[in-house]
C-alpha cells in the first residue's frame, strides 16, 4: 500500500498549458501517473500531448473522474487554482508553486478547514508526492525512488528528498510513499498528518523524517512520535548551523527569537524515541539499521 | 524583509493611526534642521534592523539644538549588535504615562493570525513572556474572518487595559490588523503603544517584518528593498537574484535546494570548518547560474576552497558537469573547487569532469569526502592565490 496517491489515481494539472506545468505533467505521465486532465479556461477544447484540456477542474473531473489535482499556477492565481479544485471535491491538491505570500496561505488553508474539510493540500512550494512504481505527482525524478516498501518518507526539504530517495535506493530498500511538504511558513499538511498516515498503512514499516530549521512542525511531530507511533523513525534536521534572523533559502526555514533552532528540534525527536542523524549520510545508514532490523 | 521604525511608521500613519510627527536624518546637521520644524524636544533614534536600541544609547531626548545635533553625532556610526547606524530618526518628544505591547504574527503551529497585547509595554515581550505569561493576552485570528470589533473588545478586556482608555486601544487595534493584512507582514509589533499624560494612543514604536513573496501585489515594496541591510556579497548575490546568505568562514558553499545548502553548510562545520556562506542555486545548475553563483563566492576575499554540492534530480548529472566545467572557463576562479555530484546520471556527469580535473578541480564521491578535502584546502591555503 501506499499513502495518498496510488495506481488508481487519476490527476488533473492545473496549468498544464504552461511550461512548468506541460513539462512536469508529461514526466508524471512517463513515469505511470494517470494524467488524465488539464485545464485552462482560455484554452479549454485543446490538448496537451493527448491530455485533454477543459476550463475548470469541476468540468476537468466531470468527464475524466479526476480525484486529485496538481497546481503548476503562478503565485497571484494560487488561492483561487487550490478554492476551485476543493469546490470541484478534489480529494487532494497538490500546489508545486513557489512564492506564494503567507497571508494567501494561511487564508487558503482555513478557508479548507471550514468548508471543505475532505480536501487535502499538500503545499505549497513542495516537491509533490510519489509512491514509486504507482503515481508520482509533481517535480520528483521518478526513476531515483525504489518501489515497495518498508519506508514512508515526510520531509519539508526538495533535494534532501531527492538524497534520501537514492541514497535508500542505492542500499535496495524501497519506499511506499514519499511526501514533499515544502518548506514554507504555512504548509497545507504537515509532518502529523504523514506520520499519522504512514503509521496507519500496513506496508509502511519505518518512517524516514527531514525537518529543517523554523517553526515548531519537528517539535509536534517528535509529541506525535513518542504518543502515538509505534514504527521507528530515522530523523534529520538541516540547519545546526544557521545564523539566527536569517532566511535559509525557503520562507520558512528561520530561527527567530532563539526558536526554531536544529539542535531544540534533534532533541526532541531524539527523546520522542527517533534516531536522529547528524548529516543526511548518518540517517541514511541509521535507515538502513533499522531496516535491517525490522 | 524588516522596515526601519520610521518606515513602518509612515505605513501605519497611511492608515491614520497615531503616530509621533518626525523626519529622517542622515546627518548632525539634517537633524538639527529637522528638529527645528518640529518643535524641541525631540528624540534621536538610531534606525537599524535591530532590538535593544535603547540599552545600546541609539535612543536619546535632546532639548536643544546642540542636544541635538550632539546625540546625532554620538548615534551615527555606533555598532548596534553589529548593525552601524547610518540614518536617524528625529521626532517630536512623547510624554508617557502607560506603556503597553501590541503585535500581530502568523502562528505556524495553530495555522491563524495572533494577536498579543500587554499592559507591560516597554520591555522585550519575551521578557514578559518568561517572568509573568499571564500578563500577555493572545488572541487566535482566523485569516477568513478576520478580526471583528467584538473580539477585539473581549481581547482588550482580557489584557485589562484601563477602561478610560480600552475603546480607543481597541480602535487602534483593529486598524492595525487591518494594516498588517492589508502590508502582507509577518510582523507588526508596537512595544511601546503608549497612553499619553493627556489621554491620547500612541504608537511610539513600529517593527514591521513584511513577506518577500507578496511583492507582486505591491508597487511600493521596492523602496524597502532597496533599504535592506546587506553586505557587499548579499548585495551582489541578490542583483544576481541568487538566494545567498554571508557568514564569516573561508569555505565558498554551493548547493541545489535550500535543503542541501543548508545541510551543506552544516557539514563543512561538523568536518571542523567554517563556511563563508549559504547559496542555493535551486534545482537546476546551468552554466549561466552557476557561474554567477562562482563570481559571487570569488569576490569574498576570506574565501579559500570552494565546495560545490550538488544532487541531479530531474536535472542530469552530464548537465550539471557541464555547467561546472562552462562556468569555471568563464570565471577566473582564484580558490580551489571541490565538486561531489550525485544522483540521477552521476556517472556521467563525473565522467565529464574527469579531464578537467587538476589541483584547482578536484572531485571526491559523497558529500562528506568532499567537505573534508575543501575545509582541508581552505585550512591549509593552497588557498587564494594573491594579486
Amino acid at each position: 500500500m501506499s499513502i495518498f496517491v496510488d495506481e488508481n489515481t487519476r490527476v488533473v494539472y492545473q496549468g498544464l498549458t504552461g511550461s512548468q506545468g506541460r513539462y512536469y505533467g508529461l514526466l508524471n505521465r512517463d513515469y505511470g501517473t494517470q494524467v488524465v486532465a488539464g485545464t485552462n479556461p482560455r484554452k479549454a477544447g485543446t490538448d496537451v500531448d493527448g491530455v485533454p484540456v477543459f476550463a475548470t477542474v469541476a468540468e476537468a473531473a466531470a468527464a475524466t473522474g479526476a480525484t486529485v489535482s496538481c497546481v503548476f499556477i503562478p503565485a497571484p492565481g494560487v488561492p483561487g487554482a487550490v478554492l476551485e479544485a476543493a469546490e470541484a471535491a478534489m480529494e487532494l491538491v497538490v500546489v508545486i508553486t513557489e512564492g506564494v505570500p503567507a497571508h494567501d496561505e494561511a487564508f487558503v488553508f482555513n478557508k479548507l478547514r471550514r468548508d471543505h474539510s475532505g480536501v487535502r493540500l499538500l503545499g505549497p512550494n513542495c516537491p509533490g508526492v510519489i509512491s514509486p512504481g504507482k503515481c508520482n505527482i509533481g517535480i520528483t525524478a521518478g526513476h531515483i525512488a525504489l518501489p515497495g516498501g518498508p519506508v514512508g518518507i515526510v520531509s519539508r526539504s526538495g533535494t534532501l528528498t531527492y538524497q534520501a530517495l537514492y541514497e535508500l535506493k542505492q542500499q535496495g530498500i524501497g519506499v511506499t510513499t514519499c511526501v514533499g511538504i515544502g518548506g514554507d511558513p504555512v504548509p497545507g499538511t504537515t509532518f502529523v498528518d504523514c506520520l499519522a498516515a504512514f503509521e496507519a498503512d500496513p506496508e509502511t514499516r519505518a518512517v524516514m523524517m527531514i525537518g529543517e530549521i523554523g517553526g515548531s512542525a519537528e517539535e509536534a511531530a517528535a509529541a506525535f512520535i513518542a504518543e502515538h507511533m509505534t514504527k521507528p523513525v530515522a530523523a534529520y534536521v538541516a540547519g545546526v548551523t544557521a545564523p539566527p534572523g536569517k532566511k535559509m533559502g525557503h520562507a520558512g526555514a528561520i530561527v527567530s527569537g532563539g526558536k526554531g533552532t536544529a539542535a531544540a528540534k534533534m532533541e526532541a525527536l531524539t527523546a520522542a524515541g527517533a534516531r536522529v542523524g547528524q548529516n543526511p549520510t548518518e540517517a541514511g545508514e541509521l535507515m538502513v539499521e533499522i531496516v535491517a532490523a525490522l | 524583509m524588516d522596515l526601519f521604525e520610521h518606515q513602518g511608521k509612515e505605513l501605519f500613519a497611511r492608515y491614520g493611526l497615531p503616530v509621533p510627527v518626525g523626519e529622517v536624518a542622515f546627518s548632525p546637521d539634517e537633524a538639527v534642521a529637522a528638529a527645528s520644524r518640529l518643535g524641541l524636544p525631540v528624540v534621536v533614534k538610531a534606525q537599524v534592523h535591530t532590538g535593544g536600541r535603547g540599552k545600546a544609547g541609539g535612543v536619546k531626548l535632546a532639548a536643544d539644538p546642540d542636544a541635538v545635533r550632539q546625540c546625532a553625532a554620538d548615534i551615527l556610526g555606533l555598532d548596534i549588535s553589529g548593525h552601524i547606524v547610518h540614518r536617524l530618526w528625529i521626532e517630536q518628544a512623547s510624554d508617557i504615562a502607560e506603556e503597553y505591547y501590541a503585535s500581530f504574527t502568523l502562528d505556524r503551529s495553530a495555522r491563524t493570525h495572533l494577536g498579543m497585547l500587554s499592559v507591560e509595554g516597554g520591555v522585550e515581550i519575551e521578557t514578559v513572556a518568561a517572568g509573568d505569561p499571564d500578563a500577555i493576552a493572545r488572541i487566535h485570528i482566523d485569516p477568513v474572518d478576520g478580526l471583528s470589533e467584538q473580539s477585539c473588545r473581549q481581547w482588550v478586556r482580557a489584557a485589562r487595559i484601563p477602561e478610560a482608555v480600552a475603546d480607543a486601544v481597541a480602535d487602534a487595534l483593529e486598524i492595525l490588523y487591518r494594516a498588517y493584512v492589508d502590508a502582507d507582514a509577518d510582523l507588526v509589533e508596537v512595544n511601546p503603544l503608549i497612553v499619553t499624560s493627556a489621554g491620547d494612543v500612541v504608537l511610539l514604536d513600529s517593527k514591521v517584518t513584511l513577506d518577500a513573496n507578496s511583492t507582486f501585489r505591491h508597487d511600493d515594496y521596492a523602496q524597502y528593498d532597496a533599504t535592506q541591510p546587506r553586505d557587499e556579497r548579499e548585495q551582489a548575490a541578490h542583483a544576481k537574484r541568487l538566494q545567498y546568505v554571508g557568514l564569516d568562514g573561508s569555505v565558498g558553499v554551493i548547493a541545489n535546494g535550500a535543503g542541501l545548502a543548508m545541510s551543506t553548510v552544516d557539514v563543512v562545520n561538523q568536518v571542523g570548518g567554517s563556511p563563508a556562506n549559504f547559496l542555493d542555486i535551486g534545482g537546476g545548475a546551468n552554466a549561466e547560474v552557476m557561474a554567477g553563483a562562482l563570481e559571487v563566492i570569488n569576490n569574498d576575499p576570506a574565501v579559500r576552497a570552494i565546495l560545490i554540492n550538488i544532487f541531479g534530480g530531474i536535472t542530469r548529472g552530464e548537465e550539471i558537469a557541464n555547467g561546472i566545467v562552462e562556468a569555471t572557463g568563464r570565471v577566473d576562479i582564484d580558490s580551489p573547487i571541490v565538486v561531489r555530484l550525485d544522483g540521477t546520471n552521476a556517472a556521467e556527469g563525473r565522467a565529464l569532469l574527469e579531464p578537467h580535473l587538476s589541483g584547482e578541480l578536484m572531485m571526491e564521491p559523497t558529500m562528506l569526502d568532499a567537505a573534508r578535502r575543501a575545509v582541508e584546502l581552505a585550512g591549509t591555503g593552497g588557498g587564494k592565490v594573491q594579486p
